[in-house]
């Protein structure tokens, strides 16, 4: 696809300051961004992609919450000073394949008033959230995902014992993975019976740490014709950022409400098409909330959809994280999105441990979730089919 | 307990001075639009309501109900990890937003969601306190 004539600039903006020691890089953020969008006669409310380099904060997560976009295209990549021209031009490839309408590009630092270093967030700035959010003794990710468990057992009636279910089918599967972190079998009770970490979520609700990575070679349909190896075929994608809402955040569901239903539009099947599933499974309340917000269940029925071996391969009604997942076999660099992909794709190839490979698995969906659920977080769902898919 | 709970010093940052000079007098306060009227949490000079920049200050009522917490059992926070265990949750303040703080003042196992609360000051030493919550007794008695 050529992006020739698909995409043009319609709104731009220079800060008239050289020297802003009194703000925070968000604001500069978002006054630029104020000002572009003024300029093409825009407002905050059209922009559906955001683009922006090392100097937003976490990824684009930081501006998205500041500044209450509501996003289903992002881009973050980093190449220093030519970021913005890449940017640029990754949004007219977004917008030419019908990714998003309305994308902003931000810059913004302060090297006259601030030391420009390391650190994650902005340049030396902190992340604007930080300051009210890193006070209260938050420890790790943990302590938010059990925010978020919390609240869902108060909606919807979840029990610790619906979340260990999640463990237990992540295990029978990792016991047939001779490389994963765990291979024991876990039941309900010992998952119950493991040290408390932040309540409600035990340690067994949580994902392993380990070193590792992954990749993923993506090519076109004439290179993917001319090779042997069997390739899986991407069918659709969806994308969104979903953040506190200027403080009436709701933590029982996740972004994949977003980046589900764009993805089975894109790749035109149903839920009843879905062979395989790698949901993000950073810990136990993440599966569930997932699950429901990917439609393969009603919201806050994701407890009692995992009982009974739903999701235990090769036989359960929709089979999951066939490599034992992050709660058992892997969860790389603390990033589990890599891992769903290669698990969904070797599922597709027939390749998957014979134990959990699923029969005739034609379409596969991979979930990935980024952040602090329900609070400030990047949701993507990706859906793949066998070559003749 | 609480008692024992850190008061870490906020890294005051250009654009929450003046929330955080509040703190040090009892204050809690919000901001607000100007353009749209919406209550602004975190407190920044943006509106992510409407994208306005002309925003302001008002004081809160800091009452408000416990909208999620946890019970932290394990910790590797400095400070907190020697008062375990805490609770930390997000309290829905009567203006609206939902804010991320501690329970104090109350065994841990005596938080519920959707418990009355206010405000209460813990005092860091460097001209500016922490926003916790414990119950409140007198919502209660409102009703
Ligand atoms: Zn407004």
């Amino acid at each position: 696809m050529s992006i020739r004539g698909k995409a043009f600039i319609a709104g731009i903006y220079e800060h008239p300051l050289r020297e802003i020691p009194d703000r925070s890089n968000s604001q500069i953020h978002a006054e630029v961004a104020a000002g572009a969008l003024a300029d093409a006669g825009l407002s905050f409310s059209d922009v559906d992609a955001y683009f922006c380099d090392g100097s937003a904060g976490f990824g684009p997560l930081s501006n998205a919450d500041y500044m209450g976009l509501r996003l289903t295209h992002v881009d973050s990549t980093e190449t220093g000073g030519s970021s913005y021209v890449v940017h640029v031009g990754h949004a007219a490839e977004a917008i030419a394949a019908g990714k998003c309408q309305v994308a902003l590009v931000t810059l913004a630092g302060r090297p006259r008033s601030a030391a420009m270093g390391g650190g994650r967030g902005g340049f030396g700035d902190p992340t604007p959230d930080a300051l009210f959010e890193g006070l209260w003794g938050m420890s790790g990710a943990v302590t938010g995902y059990a925010l978020a468990a919390t609240r869902h057992m108060h909606e919807f009636g979840t029990t610790s014992e619906q979340l260990a279910e999640v463990k237990v089918a992540a295990s029978l599967h990792a016991q047939h993975n001779p490389n994963a972190f765990l291979r024991e079998v876990f039941t309900v009770e010992q998952v119950l019976d493991s040290p408390m970490i932040c309540s409600p979520l035990h340690r067994d609700d949580c994902c392993v740490v380990t070193d590792g990575g992954g990749a993923v070679v993506v090519v076109s349909p004439e290179v993917a014709r001319d090779l042997n190896r069997t390739s899986a075929k991407v069918l659709g994608h969806g994308e969104a950022i979903k953040h506190a809402e200027n403080g009436r955040l709701d933590l029982t569901y996740t972004g994949a409400v977003v980046s589900g239903p764009r993805a089975f539009e894109e790749a035109g099947v149903s839920h009843a098409d879905i062979d395989y599933v790698s949901i993000y499974d950073s810990f136990t309340i993440t599966v569930i909330e997932t699950l429901e917000d990917l439609g393969f269940c009603e919201k806050g029925k994701g407890g009692r959809f995992v009982l009974d071996g739903t999701l235990v391969a090769p036989h359960g009604r929709l089979p999951f994280n066939t490599d034992g997942g992050g709660l058992c076999n892997n969860h790389p660099a603390n990033r589990g999105g890599m891992t769903k992909v290669i698990e969904a794709v070797r599922q597709l190839r027939g390749e998957a441990h014979p134990a959990v490979q699923v029969p005739n698995c034609t379409v596969a969906l991979a979930h990935g979730t980024g952040g602090s659920i329900g609070a400030r977080m990047g949701s993507s769902t990706l859906i793949m089919g066998t070559e003749d898919a | 307990m609480s008692s024992t709970l850190p008061n870490p010093v906020p890294a005051v940052s250009p654009g929450s001075e003046e929330f955080w000079a509040a703190t040090a007098e009892g204050k809690l306060l919000l901001r607000h639009c100007d353009d749209c009227g919406t209550p602004i949490w975190y407190p920044r000079p943006f509106c992510p309501a409407c994208g306005s920049l002309n925003t302001s200050w008002f004081e809160a009522s800091g009452r408000g109900t416990v909208y999620t917490f946890t019970v932290v059992h394990r910790s590797g926070v400095p400070g907190y990890r020697d008062a375990l265990p805490y609770v930390v949750a997000y309290v829905e303040l009567a203006e609206g937003p939902r804010v991320m703080t501690n329970i104090v003042d109350c065994d841990p196992d005596q938080v519920t969601v959707g418990m009355p609360v206010r405000v209460v000051f813990h005092d860091t030493g460097q001209g500016n306190a922490l926003y916790r919550f414990q119950p409140d007794p007198s919502a209660g008695a409102d009703r």
